[in-house]
């Protein structure tokens, strides 16, 4: 497993029911290149809770995922409304989502909270008005 | 406990994943709410809820459960189930509550926790 194994994603936003389509197929993956079940969850909780905060307040974007063999980067960048106070939006237990989106079973405000639980580095790149980008690194 | 003695507790129809009745669970999560099953479940193998949508699905399939529970009588779409089996996790329903349900699981053995 030397070389790096890139996947990349368009994450729908417009239809709920797709949404985690992708974390699903990296999970597979990641699965297929023999990487460790501990390293395998973290990577696809972590990037399924972003992968759904992308369709419930960015409507969707790109997803993209580096797989080496000291660590997995994923990417998830989006063209949102961006968030205005990203130290707020960190802290567990905050959600601006709407009643319909946790009719869905999202949006306790725990998903930024669990990505940093679950990554080695998590970086935020957002801008009010033109979009956010996340940037989480798994270590092996 | 094996699922197939999940099923005969609850009195539950399996919907896909007949392959995993003989698969051992220690520990099961009971909430409707995907975002806490995400942030709090640690090894339980089986997910209870009333809440239908193919993220429920998903959900389980990231945090390794193998055993799906729908209650409240709640039937997951066919193309929940073919999600299901594809990412090799049991489903079946049950008319029971959820309450209920996690009762019965739990008085007969199952825990809420890993059980390490």
């Amino acid at each position: 497993m030397s070389d790096v194994v890139k996947f990349r994603f368009d994450v729908d936003g417009s239809d709920f029911s797709s949404a985690g389509a992708a974390s699903v197929t990296v999970k597979k993956k990641l699965r297929q290149l023999g990487y460790s079940p501990d390293v395998i969850r973290r990577v696809s909780i972590a990037m399924y809770e972003g992968e759904i905060n992308m369709v419930i307040h960015a409507n969707g974007g790109i997803a993209e995922v580096e797989a080496s063999d000291d660590k997995i980067v994923i990417v998830l960048a989006d063209k949102g409304p961006g968030i205005p106070d990203v130290e707020l939006a960190m802290q567990a237990g905050y959600s601006t989502a709407k009643d319909h989106i946790r009719n869905l079973g999202f949006g306790a405000g725990m998903g930024l909270p669990n990505m940093i639980k679950y990554t080695d580095d998590l970086r935020i790149d957002t801008v009010v008005g033109e979009g956010t980008t996340i940037t989480m690194t798994v270590l092996i | 406990m094996k699922i197939s003695e999940i099923g005969k507790l609850l009195d539950a129809e399996l919907l896909a994943g007949e392959e995993h009745l003989d698969s051992e669970v220690i520990s099961a999560c009971c909430s409707d709410m995907m975002s806490d099953v995400l942030a709090y479940v640690k090894d339980q193998g089986v997910l209870i809820t009333g809440l239908i949508n193919s993220q429920v699905i998903r959900t389980a399939n990231m945090m390794d459960m193998i055993c799906i529970v729908f209650v409240r009588g709640k039937r997951p779409t066919p193309e929940m189930v073919e999600l299901a089996e594809e990412c090799g996790i049991a489903v079946m329903c049950s008319e029971k509550r959820a309450f209920e349900a996690s009762g019965i699981l739990y008085a007969a053995g199952l825990s809420h926790s890993g059980g390490h």
